[in-house]
């Protein structure tokens, strides 16, 4: 009987119809492919713009205001590309870090019992996310940082750090000999704590009985290496920035452009962060904090082993994206000069070298691995997560 | 012995005077615990040293009307309101010529009207006001803006737009366009043909992976490379084309989302209906898939509204680049002068991201209640 059924003309059955619609999109994107390959090719020879990577050997010839590794003038344009990239992931791991703090502090201020804080925390929240970052980037830069004192009248806080147009002044850790034992025992002392809890998780399911983890972790991941201080003679001491003549001495100095930078970063991100959390705690249904609560739980533990573990589900994906965004957005140092990758290598070496195609690639590169490799990562943890219903 | 019956009911009592009034209010809301009632009091410190401040430079010590900067540079003056009235054509038009400012302000009237149109729910003839909005009006627009010779407008190069003018042009075009690329993009993601599925997934993977200013810089300076010498797209016309296509893999995303939250029972009953596959897309499922993902789509318009001052890190003179650039002219130079034009800013972003919000988040209550009738 199907043996019956016409063979349907060619532009109707799916299967060639499908073949020849891609054929035609592959011959149409290689056809635009290859022609701006082409003309790329013959604009940058006409311009006499390189097309090789001649360039990343050559010295850069122009000095960074901030290089977490070794670099001048004459280092090679390679060099280049590493300083940037420190100073973007120095940013962007500092960023990360106060967002989240500040995100999730927001986020439950938000749904607090108390009608001013939440109110507050919404201003917060509101006022940040509807306001371009680039603006709020150059506010920071311009008005607040740019208007600051000379180093003479510079505003202390508390007499140990110091803020003035020079950037801001704190004071640095001087790391002297047998501070080694110090880091040995925070190794120890973290290891030991991860061990300790899950051996403490372990025992309260299998028994019941429930250990004092919270003390015990601070004693080994502080008490420890406090220890190893002391017993070492106390090898860590504390540069204080002095001011000498026109300007401060010892210490660290954070550039106006790093702290601008920061500041606007982490309180965009972090006002992001705090939707995402207040959202996450709501996304929990009442029926789990009433069940706490028949259980006898009080209001401490329901939030730390029934809501949080249950919220942070529904948290982490969208925050995972926000650190990406927060990387991404670290580009926008080149409004106000900040070293990161972008601006240097993008911005200087290109405009010094020319090679537009390679940087351009290169630095797209970068970030794309950057992306792709945390959203591996992320779907590999969703499909970890998510719930198993039946 | 006759038993007491109650024939009337008894009257209601009053609730406790502990539990209404004033102060039990204030007590539920500030003070309902000894954490609430810290956090209040920390409240309240914090406004007592913001507020007095703020107003003060914003609004009591602010200089409202002058001529020129002096009255902004006297020690103890606020923001320079004044400077902001003086510069508002400035920031509205750029360079524009004044005597063709007419034109740019028709380009605004009707666009507002036809935004108005599409977003008020009700309307009557809504794909009549999206077929001018999406074809008749930036026809319009590109005639009025740079001129036409044979209609009598003088030619004005984009070299001298600015302002408002261009971030509303960046954001109006970059949705414009994005919007059926997007959709596009979107489909071509759920397509069974694995190479349309190879190219949209890159496109859109690729564009949400690296920072949207190296977009605009590949735009910039590498498109005019990619095409012939003669071909070189106008200076206005390259961070646009980069707006465009950044905005388009996101807008894929949102649409994808309002894909894949329509039940397969849709597509089946449109294919038993003997519906050809645009026909299915045109008629069944994506008017469904678009009216959930309204707010979204007016969120990623949001973000791109936002986004779009990134367009004056590549030389494009937008409303931010025009604040701040006035900020350094000599006649009203004074300290309070960056801060003013910035807080101006702050304001003119809040006020269309923040109304956008509020409109999503009300198109989404309204999508709810129809939903879980």
């Amino acid at each position: 009987m199907a043996s019956a059924a016409p063979k349907p003309k060619i532009w109707n059955d799916p299967f060639w119809r499908g073949l020849i619609f891609q054929g035609a999109l592959l011959v149409v994107v290689l056809f635009l492919l290859a022609g701006a390959v082409i003309n790329a090719r013959d604009n940058m020879q006409a311009r006499g713009i390189p097309t090789d990577f001649a360039f990343w050997d050559r010295p850069a010839s122009f000095d960074i205001n901030q290089t977490l590794i070794p670099y001048s003038a004459t280092s090679p344009n390679s060099q280049v590309f590493w300083v940037g990239l420190l100073n973007t992931l120095l940013v962007a791991g500092l960023g990360i870090v106060l967002s989240t703090v500040i995100g999730f502090a927001v986020g439950a201020a938000r749904l607090s019992t108390s009608w001013l804080v939440a109110k507050l925390a919404a201003i917060y929240v509101e006022g940040i996310r509807n306001v371009p970052l680039l603006l709020q980037i150059i506010f920071w830069y311009n008005v607040v940082l740019g208007n600051l004192p000379h180093p003479r009248q510079a505003a202390p806080f508390l007499d140990i750090a110091f803020l003035s147009n020079r950037g801001l002044f704190v004071p640095a850790p001087v790391f002297g000999p047998g501070s080694n034992a110090i880091w040995i025992a925070l190794t120890i002392g973290i290891v030991g704590a991860i061990l300790f809890r899950l051996w403490a998780a372990k025992r309260q399911r299998d028994t019941g009985r429930q250990a004092p983890v919270g003390w015990v972790t601070a004693a080994l991941v502080i008490g420890l290496p406090l220890l190893a201080y002391l017993a070492a003679g106390r090898p860590i001491g504390v540069d204080y920035p002095r001011l000498k003549g026109f300007n401060f001495t010892g210490g660290q100095r954070l550039t106006p452009e790093f702290v601008a930078l920061l500041l606007a970063l982490t309180l965009y991100t972090a006002a992001f962060i705090a939707e995402i959390v207040r959202s996450g705690i709501l996304a929990v249904p009442k029926g789990q904090s009433e069940a706490a609560a028949a259980l006898g739980l009080r209001a401490t533990p329901t939030r730390k082993l029934v809501i949080m573990p249950q919220a942070m589900r529904v948290i982490i994906p969208p925050l995972i994206n926000q650190y990406l965004n927060l990387t991404k957005n670290s580009t926008l140092a080149v409004a106000i000069g900040y070293p990161d990758l972008f601006n240097v290598f993008s911005g200087t070496v290109l405009n010094n070298t020319g090679a537009a195609v390679q940087i351009v690639f290169m630095t797209m590169a970068v970030y794309l691995v950057v992306s792709l490799i945390t959203s591996v990562v992320m779907n590999a943890y969703n499909a970890r997560m998510s719930l198993r219903e039946r | 012995m006759a038993g007491f019956v109650r024939t009337a009911p008894e009257p209601t009592l009053p609730p406790p005077a502990a539990s209404i009034g004033v102060v039990a209010t204030l007590r539920d809301r500030l003070f309902s615990g000894p954490l609430a009632s810290v956090f209040t009091v920390l409240g309240v410190v914090f406004l007592a040293w913001a507020i007095p401040p703020l107003v003060r430079f914003l609004v009591i010590d602010a200089v409202w009307s002058a001529p020129d900067g002096a009255a902004c540079r006297a020690p103890g003056a606020g923001a320079c309101w004044a400077y902001i009235w003086r510069k508002a054509g400035y920031f509205t038009y750029g360079s524009y010529p004044i005597d063709q400012r007419w034109r740019v302000d028709i380009v605004f009237i009707v666009g507002a009207i036809l935004i108005a149109w599409l977003l008020i729910r009700r309307a009557p003839w809504r794909s009549v006001a999206a077929g001018l909005f999406f074809i008749a009006y930036p026809v319009m627009t590109v005639l009025l803006l740079r001129g036409a010779t044979t209609l009598g407008l003088a030619i004005v190069p984009t070299d001298m737009w600015g302002g408002v003018l261009v971030t509303l042009i960046m954001a109006l075009s970059g949705i414009v366009f994005s919007l059926p690329f997007g959709v596009a993009l979107a489909l071509g993601r759920r397509s069974t043909l694995p190479i349309v599925r190879f190219f949209s997934i890159g496109f859109i993977e690729i564009m949400r992976g690296v920072p949207m200013i190296t977009v605009l810089f590949m735009a910039n300076l590498m498109l005019p490379l990619f095409v012939p010498e003669s071909w070189a797209p106008d200076r206005l016309l390259r961070p646009l084309i980069g707006v465009a296509l950044f905005a388009s893999a996101y807008m894929a995303e949102v649409v994808r989302g309002g894909l894949q939250a329509i039940p397969k029972g849709q597509f089946e009953g449109a294919m038993a209906l003997g519906l050809t596959y645009p026909q299915r897309m045109r008629l069944i499922i994506l008017p469904q898939a678009l009216a959930i993902v309204i707010p979204g789509i007016v969120n990623s318009f949001i973000a791109l509204f936002k986004d779009t001052t990134l367009v004056a890190i590549v030389g494009i003179f937008d409303f931010l680049r025009a604040v701040d650039t006035a900020r350094l002219d000599p006649e009203w130079a004074g300290p309070t002068i960056t801060a003013t034009g910035y807080v101006f800013a702050a304001l003119f972003y809040f006020v269309f991201c923040f109304g956008m919000s509020r409109y999503s988040l009300a198109v989404e209550k309204e999508l709810a209640k129809s939903r879980n009738r």
